[in-house]
């Protein structure tokens, strides 16, 4: 190994006196030519470590250099930063934006044709040289933020989050173009809270409330896995209930839904859970399966929660109607001369989780604002729980519980008086609110918190009250916009055995989310691209269509989503 | 419907209690700007200075001057003893007129033959110079009269032939005109600021799509939305109806049920203009320099700043339709003047045709500007 | 802060950035070219504080010729507007509701106390004191019109003495030529402080100060390239209301376009010195624009001699005034329109607001670099 480009040498930083370090003796190390991860729950320290590493902070012990030298005294040319929220001037164009930076990092006028045509060329922004950067898709910042990172080639490359509320294909192209740099010799930080990523680093750093947990190649934690994770092929309809029960037991530390299977991930060595202890019918097939960099981070972090959920165990049972909850027929969106989603049509029964998946700026987001209201279609309809979108607005919106991408409740409001708000306006009085906050408080552990301004609750909470607001009125339909968008794994599987528990109560679902893994849970996933709906069907099927399409083995529901897009632009250009 | 209702008022009512900012915006700047303008505010003219150009030196001369120099309102005399220095003082502001008597004064005057004095004003102080023109006058007047009564000229026995009463106000107190009307700027400029603020505040933060993803109707938001200015505007006035008359001793003799009444038709107008504003800005520093700009032409056209009653023809029309035009005669009539219910009234229904406007067009500009 | 060396390349990749920032923000657009109009417009038609036909009423109580005689002195003055001749009770109920400003009553026996003594029998004024400024003017004018009707009816009897009054710089006593060129410096106080708070803060606001910070540029540097922008568009401001004022509102324009230009150049330095400041203590933009209407907007209007005489305030808010820096200019800004360059007196201002100017860049830069460690 070479020697570090940068290095943290027990670092520790604090930013209010009294309370708990945000890095407590920290030692990283960063080598040239290598991707090094960067992973840990919210708040663990990571953007703190990499400010250290710009030289933005100044650590309160330890040492932090690059290139041989204190971050701080540093010069700045060498560093390539990519803030979590992309650093970039809004209301500037593309090129604009990658001037500024080329100017500030001291490029070469001679060097910039050759390094502006490379830049855009690999961010394929080429053709959106003059569109102001605040009107960019999510995908497209991100690789803007990159390239005015990049802009003059640096020693070393700090991104931060780089991969929030962007689509599987962005990740992948921007993980691409990183790799190949990486390979032409600069150092690479990259913190993600995606754990497909980091397993794909040459080097991980895992962080914890602070403390480095694990340091070195990714598979090294992941090894420590092996004979532990099971897939039960438990089939469609039980699964969740499967899920349940297996995660209630001791030996099963955590587990997931994968299509109509299960993977489960067990305390020991190769003591596979039992068709008994699942109560599965004899002669469900249980195999071991080869665990996953995830496997291996919520096993370090003390494993998933129990299967069960109080949420739903307490909530009402929605009855059978006969017909679908949720009905979306030809509808149709304009902006202008600008079509946002075109002709869209799917319906969801009773206690189905139905997933819009695609791209950033495809249209999911323009068809879920459709069918919770926010949005009237230009042609085409819709139903909610039985009312008509059009007509029947205002029940529409009382059967529904809605929870938005990024927190939205009141943050100055503590958490009662948010919970107090949300219960009146879906029409709780009296009584009937007090059991009902009295249930969610107790549900989602808000006991401690009912005082604090919920902006400041850490991410979980937030993500727990949220929930609340939305499933106090007992609503019949949930609607997820990117519901777990930025949190760690173990936040979103509590989230997501809440869901689950829902669902088998009857309730409704529908959910956005970039999260491949969470697809996983659906029903039904609708994939929406360039305002059309390309596929449709079970996680299942739509990996079956891309193995089919795509000549692909055993893909994952990334690659089948990848696969399936790429297969549309094909279509596209040969028609 | 009620229980919604209350729901949006109450979590409004905290939205403004708890937010920190809100607070300090709320309190800090109307008791501030109470006292500082309370103070600073006044047209009044004291303490200035004169400059003296005396070539006479003689007796009705320094008569003059010491009549001058013993005048509450005089500040310093300064002695300048040439048109140049006279020039200067007036250039650097170091006195606002230079009084000059010419050779020869003292003997006109003795000699009963018209006697001038040469008063220079700087204009670009023009209105303070007008002020200051208007008590060197009264000063040369009186001290003119009791030359001619020891001359017997004149059979007057010192009584003015001008009898003034100031009503409503017979010391003519700038502050008496001040703070009922800084109660209708202050409290106007707190209510815009909160309404134009409270809708761009949640469309910045991502709570208004969850307001209209939840069964609350247009109008029970917008209603929800009126509640904290309407408290705010009505908090601020009982605050100011309290501290003005009972620490700067400004009567309150009017009505005050039927105060309220236009109060709260005055804020409704004032409410309806920040939604507007509110409504055509996306983000909260569009509302606020939206509001701000909104704000200048309400509170100059409003009376305060200069009479109405001074505007060319058209503008007084144009003032009309400025609620705070006709809530500030309210508010100096209720304090000053036991204005009778029927002239309350009559300035009150304006207010509330206003507000029905301003109302209703907000309402429609937020139901289509909605998506 | 790494030690860099000044690179013009960065100073100039900023102030592009920056001067299309503020070509596309409509917010600086309204501050820097929509607000002037607006306060040119207000302050040169809407605000005057030169009452003239002030409306009031005359209760004519005696019939006589000498009565008849004054009332029509009062009719006939440019100061008066009398809107007839009724009953003391009526015309009083029209000065509660605001419609007349004042009274003048002629009484009953004034004809008769007229001719038979040769005595000037007492008349009486009622003025609207709710308006105590208009009130006083009614009053001066009255006594003016009377003292003057008197000195025509009986010369024998006029005193002796009188001022004779002569305005220097505004001999139409118009407001607005005072008003106008003081709205200039509060336009440059809304650029100077209030704009670049909102700019700054909204640097630190949606990210981008920290990816800047991470780059080569100095503290120093990139401050300076935040001003100049600001510093050239207040100038250009400044100059379309000069402009305006010139030969649109016909405000006499006495000195040079350098003096203007100085004085206006030298009272940004301190404005946009308590805008970064504000900015750097602030943590967003809308406590930015609180914090700079309260502590630069406001104080510019009031407590800086534009509309209010500050020798006429309580000591305590005349100290308070010091600290005004609109306080220093809008005197000498009044003298190159209306006096022309007075450079004695212009130089004292400058250099005190020159010092101002240095104790906030140090305060903001200080201020500043705390916030990033």
């Amino acid at each position: 190994m070479d020697a570090p480009l940068a290095c943290a040498r027990a670092v520790t930083k604090r930013f209010a006196a009294a309370g708990p370090p945000a890095l407590d003796a920290v030692d990283i190390e960063i080598a040239p030519g290598r991707m090094t991860g960067l992973v840990g729950p919210d708040g663990a320290g990571k953007t703190t470590l990499i400010r250290l590493l710009t030289g933005l902070l100044v650590p309160d012990r330890g040492t932090v250099e690059v290139g041989g030298v204190p971050a701080t005294a540093q010069d700045r040319s060498v560093i390539g930063y990519m803030p979590q929220r992309f650093g970039l001037y809004e209301d500037l164009s593309v090129i604009e934006n990658l001037s500024l930076y080329a100017d500030l990092r001291g490029l070469p006028p001679a060097e910039r044709p050759e390094n502006f045509r490379r830049l855009l060329g690999f961010t394929d922004l080429e053709r959106f040289r003059t569109r102001l950067a605040g009107r960019l898709s999510g995908g497209m910042k991100q690789k803007l933020g990159l390239a005015c990172a990049l802009v003059r080639t640096p020693k070393l490359l700090l991104l931060d989050e780089p991969g929030v509320g962007v689509d599987p294909i962005s990740r992948r192209e921007l993980w691409k173009m990183v790799r190949d740099l990486a390979g032409e010799g600069i150092g690479v930080l990259w913190s993600t809270a995606y754990l497909d990523e980091a397993e794909r680093c040459d080097t991980v750093f895992l962080l914890n409330g602070g403390r480095l947990l694990h340091a070195g190649p990714p598979a090294e934690l992941t090894q420590r896995m092996d004979g532990r994770v099971f897939r039960v092929y438990a089939g469609g309809t039980g699964r969740r209930e499967v899920l349940e029960r297996a995660l209630n037991l001791s030996e099963v530390s955590d587990g997931t839904i994968q299509g109509a299977s299960l993977r489960l991930v067990t305390r020991t060595q190769g003591a596979a859970p039992t068709v008994d202890a699942l109560q599965v019918p004899a002669g469900t097939r249980i195999a071991p399966t080869a665990p996953r960099f995830e496997d291996a981070f919520v096993d370090i972090l003390g494993g998933g929660p129990p299967g069960t959920s109080t949420l739903a165990q307490r909530y009402r049972t929605i009855p059978q109607s006969g017909e679908p909850a949720i009905i979306a027929s030809g509808l149709t969106r304009r902006f202008g001369d600008f079509t946002a989603a075109s002709n869209i049509s799917f319906s969801v029964g009773r206690g189905q989780i139905f997933g819009l998946l695609g791209p950033n700026g495809a249209g999911k987001s323009t068809t879920f604002k459709m069918l919770c209201g926010l949005l009237t279609p230009t042609s085409g309809n819709g139903q909610v729980a039985g009312f008509d979108l059009r007509s029947g607005r205002a029940e529409c919106r009382q059967s529904l519980g809605y929870m938005a991408q990024k927190f939205s409740l009141y943050g100055d409001l503590s958490v009662r008086q948010n919970l107090n708000f949300y219960a009146g306006i879906y029409g709780l009085a009296g009584g009937v609110q007090r059991e009902a906050i009295g249930r969610v408080v107790d549900i989602f552990h808000l006991q401690s918190y009912l005082d604090t301004n919920s902006g400041t609750m850490p991410l979980g909470f937030k993500q727990r009250l949220a929930l609340a607001c939305a499933v106090m009125h007992q609503p019949p339909v949930l609607f997820l916009d990117e519901p777990t968008s930025g949190v760690d794994p173990i936040v979103r599987r509590e989230f997501w055995t809440h869901i689950n528990g829902l669902v088998e109560r009857g309730v409704t679902v529908l959910v956005t989310t970039h999260f491949m893994d969470e697809a996983e849970y659906c029903d039904r996933i609708g994939l929406i691209y360039r305002a059309e709906q390309i596929a449709a069907g079970t996680p299942d099927e739509l990996k079956q269509a891309a193995a089919a399409q795509a000549g692909l083995k055993d893909p994952t529901l990334e690659d089948a989503f990848i696969a399936l897009i790429e297969e549309s632009d094909r279509k596209r250009e040969a028609a | 419907m009620w229980g919604r209702l209350q729901a949006m008022v109450v979590k409004e009512l905290w939205a403004i209690l708890r937010d920190p900012r809100a607070r300090i915006i709320l309190i800090v700047p109307p008791i501030v700007q109470l006292f500082v303008f309370g103070f600073a505010t006044t047209l009044e003219v004291k303490n200035f200075d004169v400059g003296i150009y005396d070539r006479d030196n003689g007796a009705a001369s320094q008569e003059f001057i010491q009549r001058l120099a013993g005048s509450p309102n005089v500040g310093r005399i300064v002695s300048v003893h040439s048109p140049a220095e006279a020039r200067e003082a007036i250039d650097g502001r170091a006195v606002i007129a230079v009084l000059t008597f010419e050779q020869g004064f003292s003997g006109n005057v003795a000699a009963h033959r018209p006697a001038v004095i040469g008063a220079l004003y700087d204009g670009r102080r023009s209105n303070a110079a007008q002020i200051v023109a208007g008590y060197l006058d009264r000063i040369v007047a009186d001290t003119g009269a009791s030359l001619a009564a020891t001359a017997h000229l004149q059979p007057q026995d010192g009584r003015s032939a001008l009898e003034v009463s100031h009503w409503f106000n017979p010391n003519l107190d700038y502050m008496w005109f001040t703070m009922p009307g800084l109660l209708v700027i202050i409290s106007m400029v707190s209510a815009l600021a909160v309404t134009a603020q409270t809708v761009s505040r949640e469309r910045e933060l991502g709570t208004f799509d969850q307001l209209m993803v939840s069964p609350l109707r247009v109008h029970e938001i917008l209603v929800g939305k009126m509640i904290p200015p309407l408290l705010v505007g009505i908090v601020n006035s009982t605050l100011y109806l309290i501290i003005i008359p009972n620490l700067f001793g400004v009567p309150l003799t009017g009505s005050l049920p039927l105060f309220y009444i236009a109060l709260i038709l005055y804020m409704c107008a004032l409410i309806g203009v920040g939604m507007l504003v509110s409504a055509l800005s996306m983000t909260q520093q569009q509302a606020f320099l939206g509001s701000f700009l909104v704000m200048v032409p309400l509170i100059l056209l409003s009376g305060y700043a200069s009479p109405v009653d001074n505007m060319p023809g058209w503008l007084q029309v144009v003032a009309e339709g400025n609620p705070a035009k006709h809530f500030l005669i309210i508010s100096e009539g209720v304090f000053l003047k036991a204005m009778p219910a029927v002239e309350i009234l009559a300035n009150t229904w304006p207010l509330a045709a206003i507000a029905a406007v301003t109302l209703t067009a907000s309402s429609l500009l937020f139901r289509s500007r909605m998506e | 802060m790494s030690a860099t060396t000044f690179s013009w390349q960065r100073f100039r990749a900023m102030l592009v950035k920056e001067s299309l920032q503020i070509l596309r923000d409509p917010s600086t657009f309204l501050i820097a070219f929509v607000l002037p109009m607006i306060l040119l417009f207000l302050f040169g038609y809407a605000i005057s504080l030169d009452p003239t036909h002030i409306r009031i009423g005359i209760a004519l109580e005696d019939s006589g010729a000498p009565a008849l005689s004054l009332a029509n002195s009062f009719e006939r003055s440019r100061w008066f507007q009398v809107t007839g001749r009724r009953s003391v009770a009526t015309l009083e109920d029209e000065l509660t509701a605001g419609r007349i400003r004042g009274i003048v009553v002629i009484p009953a026996d004034f004809s008769r106390r007229f001719r038979t003594t040769g005595e000037v029998a007492q008349i009486q004024v009622i003025t609207d004191g709710a308006l105590p400024n208009t009130a006083a003017f009614v009053a001066g004018y009255a006594e003016g019109v009377r003292a003057s009707w008197q000195a025509a009816q009986l010369p024998q009897a006029a005193l002796p003495v009188a001022l004779a009054h002569r305005y220097w710089f505004n001999p139409e006593l118009a407001s607005r030529y005072f008003l106008i060129p003081g709205s200039i410096a509060i336009v440059m106080t809304m650029i100077g402080s209030l704009l670049t708070a909102l700019v700054v803060a909204r640097e630190w606001e949606r990210g981008t100060m920290e990816a800047i910070m991470a780059t080569p540029i100095g503290m120093p540097e990139f401050l300076a390239t935040k001003v100049l922008p600001y510093f050239l568009l207040g100038l250009g401001s400044m100059a379309l209301c000069t402009l305006l004022a010139i030969f649109l509102f016909g405000v006499p324009f006495r000195g040079s376009a350098l003096g203007i230009t100085a004085l206006a150049a030298a009272f940004l330095v301190p404005s946009l010195g308590q805008g970064l400041l504000v900015s750097a203590v602030t943590k967003n933009q809308f406590v930015a624009s609180q914090v700079a209407l309260l502590s630069a907007f406001l104080p510019a209007m009031m407590l800086s001699g534009f509309l209010f005489e500050i020798s006429s305030m309580p000591r305590w808010i005349q100290a308070l005034s010091y600290v005004v820096p609109a306080r220093y200019l809008i005197p000498p800004l009044q003298s190159v329109f209306l006096a022309g360059d007075l450079w004695g007196m212009f130089a004292r201002n400058i250099a005190v607001l020159l010092g101002f100017g240095a104790v906030f860049f140090t305060i903001a830069i200080a201020a500043t670099r705390r916030r990033i460690a």
